[in-house]
């Protein structure tokens, strides 16, 4: 099973091969290239273009491309799509979080107890998560049809909905800003679930007890021991929450490709529609730069808590 | 069997000196202990030995041929870890066989070497296990198995006891003398327990701050300690020391004795205010101060209990130590001072 | 607290925390429930708005699966979806192992920043990438091809499973490769021989990650992917089933039923080590 070592150290000594792999420094960056070139290549290469894109006129069918500065970018400031989809994006992503974080709060702590069949309490919450989000999005979309939802029928039959009441979910401005968010909130609060199920049970059992003998009643021990202490973890959960979906299209594509009239185009959506399927590349990869910001911000946060946590351990 | 030579070795990591320029041989056969306090560098050096550290400078030398380059494969030493580093994917037929497939040795001689091996450490009926199927001295003693078997040229073991229990320990420093006089391999041994040190080494190197302090026997460590870092490191209760102009008085707690058990001539008296007496069983421990000094000095005597004498805490006494029994250290350099001393 | 108010209030809290959990699970299950309960109705029922939609008032058909299997390309994206799964698995273990190890054992303060700095690459949404893509991808001739998916999305699945297996090489002791190299293995044997075999969970999970999110993207497809032939399953569904007027329901929430729900369970069993990845060092 093993090859034999060489027999001489001559052997050892000798050979690129035989010295690389004991020299740990080429070693390891004969390990590292790999990755490192192919993200490089991946995502660094295409990172330039568009930036590169942003400042030129490049459509699809263009052979040859000029230099146009900023103009892309004066013409995207310049067009009411932009302000609504901006508008749209921070709206999506801060009341979709908003929501995320305080139910998953409620569940997680619902959730850390123990209970016969938990785990697969488990896996019902998780669906959302685990299961591919085009596929339940189209799930929705039948679930939010203008003629069929049966939220209408429902509420119908419950006598919420007056005869000439029937709301068209995704048709009508703000409750299709309401359904997408929903599905939003649908599909991100099990990640923020498990994440600070994760930072709840990392607290030590020692914690509770002492505030239990403290005579810490449920309010309290939550308020003043469990949500400090989850808090680190949860900012986590929180900012991955926030660069996802900022920077996602999914949703809003699969249900209403950002209608009715923009009113959910979000800028991730629009630079779609305008830099893929409009074939204006420079256009779209000036709208998708604007997505930027918020990652380098989501970034830094990130790598901040983390930074703080090591030095804390 | 070999020699081991480190030549002014030192290891920097960014600003530490964790190995400071040591030299160091260890004889054909030797029992060689590396005694010191935690983070002194005595892994680090054991880990240059074995090849798993590049020194910053200096040579290592096994055998007379400088193997400084030489990655550990090619050294042909065996080590064996604190942790033991068992594999764990592996029985324990096949982690003491590793480093003869390593080798290439061919089957027969495998299972042989292994039989020799697995019946020399007592561990025949363990052989099929995976080792977390296995007790810590078990353990211990498949590695020390997986070192012998491919019969080394020196053994580098690094507190290899420092996971047992103090009983197991007794059993297991006995064992491991046994078998390295049976087998001969030149052995540098890591461990900052003294009583380890002093019973299992041929010589002893005191290492403090990278650096070697004394290499010697053990009777020349405790007796002859050349600077004030080994006569205190050394002993327990550590040795006394009294200052006199610019030299320290050192002397051992039980060569403190009570002026009506030592009767002697040539013995220093000093005037002793007793704080405090612990009884230990089969001996006594006496705390108390050096009185009439430029500053006071705290010291300990230690009594055999056959020594009777009547010793009240906050009381003054009369105690002697024989000349002899004195060491000189400079004050400024720590150094042992043996000029004048008889 | 009398005994009698301390009993109410446990199990007032009991009552509270189910009640609680019910309605989480209905909201976060429901939509698959009614994929489950669509995919077996008869179109006729679907389609009376007069009926009660959470019974079946026609008796359950298979006449949507069938459809579903016979009509449309459905087990020709099934497949494709495989098919990227397994090549991207292949790329990604080839470049991730390696990485992960290497960044696992490099001492020294920039191979720290170096592991982040791979995993914060992960978090670049293909919406900031997808306009270039589109060009450098027809500039390679791999429009419409299912090579283009291999080629891209390995720029996602390898920092995240470097990252992931960082996580797992770090947790076995430099021990055990030190004694194999002692014992005669150079560093590299010592990789293969004693930590790799040992890192099969890790490995596993890696391998789990980067198939599930190989099945769940869709950004990229939507992008690529212009023919139905080559679509994956979760591109072909929501672009081809949905593009025409009439909606084929029964057969499009089977479709999405038959792809989520393996992907789900395999899923699930990970996920643990999946948050553990996101929360490295963000515990106390
Ligand atoms: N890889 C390393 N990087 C930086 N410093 C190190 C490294 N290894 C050891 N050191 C430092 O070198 C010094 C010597 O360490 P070493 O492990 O040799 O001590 P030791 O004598 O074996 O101690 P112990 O008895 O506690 O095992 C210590 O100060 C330690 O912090
Ligand atoms: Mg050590």
């Amino acid at each position: 099973m093993l090859r034999p070592a060489p027999k001489d150290k001559s052997a050892a000594r000798g050979g690129f091969f035989a010295r690389m792999a004991d020299d740990e420094r080429w070693l390891w960056r004969f390990m590292l290239a790999p990755a490192v070139l192919y993200i490089v290549a991946l995502v660094g290469v295409p990172f330039i273009l568009s930036l590169y894109y942003s400042l030129s006129n490049v459509t699809v069918a263009s052979r040859e491309t000029q230099f146009v500065g900023l103009e892309n970018f004066s013409r995207i400031l310049d067009s009411p799509t932009f302000w609504r989809a901006l508008r749209n994006t921070l709206i999506f992503t801060v009341l979709s979080q908003a929501v995320v974080l305080v139910l998953a709060n409620a569940l997680a702590i619902a959730l850390s107890a123990d209970f016969r069949g938990k785990w697969f309490v488990r896996f019902l919450i998780l669906l959302p998560w685990v299961a591919p989000i085009s596929l339940g999005s189209i799930g929705w979309l039948w679930i939010y049809d203008s003629i069929y939802s049966v939220i209408n029928w429902t509420a119908r039959a419950a006598g919420l909905l007056g005869p000439a009441e029937w709301p068209i979910w995704l048709g009508q401005p703000n409750l299709a800003m309401t359904s997408i968010i929903i599905v939003q909130v649908w599909r991100m609060l099990p990640l923020a679930t498990v994440i600070i199920l994760a930072g709840l049970s990392s607290i030590p059992q020692d914690i509770h007890d002492a505030a239990a003998v403290d005579g810490a009643g449920f309010w309290r021990h939550l308020i003043q021991i469990t949500f400090p202490l989850v808090m680190p973890i949860m900012l986590v959960a929180l900012l991955f929450g926030v660069v996802f979906t900022f920077t996602d299209m999914i949703v809003v594509f699969v249900l209403t490709r950002g209608g009715p009239y923009d009113t959910t185009q979000v800028l991730a959506t629009w630079a779609y529609f305008t830099g893929i399927q409009g074939g204006d590349l420079a256009g779209g990869a000036a709208i998708s730069l604007f997505l930027f910001p918020v990652l380098v911000a989501g970034a830094v946060l990130i790598l901040r808590l983390a930074r703080r946590a090591e030095i804390a351990a | 069997m070999a020699t081991v030579e480190a030549r002014g070795v030192s290891k920097y990591f960014d600003d530490v000196h964790a190995v400071d320029g040591i030299d160091l041989v260890a004889r054909e056969g030797e029992f060689l202990a590396l005694l010191g306090p935690s983070g002194c560098g005595k892994t680090t050096l054991m880990r240059i030995i074995a090849g798993l550290e590049r020194p910053t400078a200096g040579d290592v030398v096994i055998d007379g041929e400088v193997v400084t380059d030489l990655p550990p494969r090619a050294r042909n030493v065996a080590m064996v870890f604190q942790s033991y580093a068992l594999y764990p994917h592996l029985s324990v037929a096949k982690n003491i066989s590793f480093p003869l497939r390593a080798l290439g040795t061919e089957r027969g001689e495998i299972a042989r070497k292994v039989g020799w091996a697995a019946r020399m450490f007592g561990i025949e009926h363990l052989l099929a296990r995976k080792p977390r199927q296995l007790s810590g001295g078990e353990r211990q003693r498949v590695a020390l198995a997986r070192a012998v078997v491919r019969e080394p040229v020196v053994f580098l073991l690094d507190e290899p006891l420092s996971n047992l229990d103090a009983k197991l320990r007794n059993a297991a420093r006995d064992e491991l003398k046994q078998f390295q006089r049976h087998l001969g391999t030149t052995t540098i041994y890591v461990t900052h327990d003294q009583a380890e040190a002093m019973g299992l080494g041929d010589r002893i190197a005191v290492l403090n701050h990278g650096k070697v302090c004394q290499i010697g026997t053990p009777q020349e460590i405790y007796g002859r300690p050349v600077d004030v870092f080994v006569a205190t490191f050394i002993g327990s209760p550590p040795m006394n020391l009294v200052e006199e102009e610019d030299i320290w008085l050192g002397f051992r707690p039980e060569a403190f004795l009570p002026r009506q058990v030592e009767r002697s001539e040539g013995s220093v008296e000093f005037p002793f205010r007793v704080t405090r007496v612990e009884y230990l069983g089969a001996e006594r421990l006496v705390y108390g101060v050096i009185e009439g000094r430029a500053s006071d000095a705290h010291v300990i005597s230690k009594l055999p209990t056959n020594v009777r004498a009547d010793i009240t805490p906050g009381e003054r006494h009369v105690f002697v130590v024989r000349s002899r029994d004195i060491d000189r250290f400079d004050r400024q350099s720590g150094r042992r001072i043996d000029g004048g001393a008889p | 607290m009398t005994p009698l108010e301390a009993r109410a209030r446990r199990w007032g809290g009991a009552f509270g925390r189910t009640g609680l959990l019910m309605f989480f699970v209905s909201f976060l299950a429901f939509p698959f429930y009614w994929m489950l309960i669509t995919t077996f109705k008869t179109t006729q029922d679907l389609h009376d708005i007069t009926n009660n939609p959470y019974l079946f008032n026609d008796p359950p058909t298979l006449h949507h699966l069938v459809v579903l299997f016979e009509d449309t390309q459905y087990l020709q994206w099934l497949a494709n979806t495989g098919l990227v799964g397994l090549a991207v698995v292949a790329i990604t273990l080839l470049l991730a192992l390696p990485a992960g190890y290497a960044l696992a054992r490099m001492t020294g303060a920039w191979a720290q920043t170096l592991g982040v700095a791979i995993f914060l690459t992960y978090l670049v949404p293909p919406t900031i990438l997808f306009v270039p893509f589109s060009r450098i991808i027809a500039a390679l001739g791999l429009q419409d091809s299912l090579w283009s998916l291999v080629l891209v999305y390995p720029s996602f699945t390898v920092p995240f499973c470097s990252w992931l297996l960082m996580g797992f090489f770090k947790a076995i002791p430099r021990d055990l490769e030190e004694a194999a190299m002692v014992d005669g293995l150079s560093r590299l044997g010592a990789f293969l021989k004693v930590v790799m075999p040992i890192s099969l969970a890790g490995v596993l999970t890696a391998v789990i990650f980067t198939f599930t999110l190989v099945t769940q993207e869709f950004v990229y497809g939507v992008t690529f992917i212009t023919s139905s032939a080559s679509y994956t399953v979760s591109v072909g569904v929501p672009t081809f089933l949905v593009r025409g007027d009439v909606y084929f329901w029964g057969s499009m929430m089977g479709a999405c039923l038959i792809a989520s729900v393996p992907i789900a369970i395999v899923y699930n069993l990970f996920v643990d080590r999946f948050v553990a990845g996101f929360t490295v060092g963000a515990g106390k």
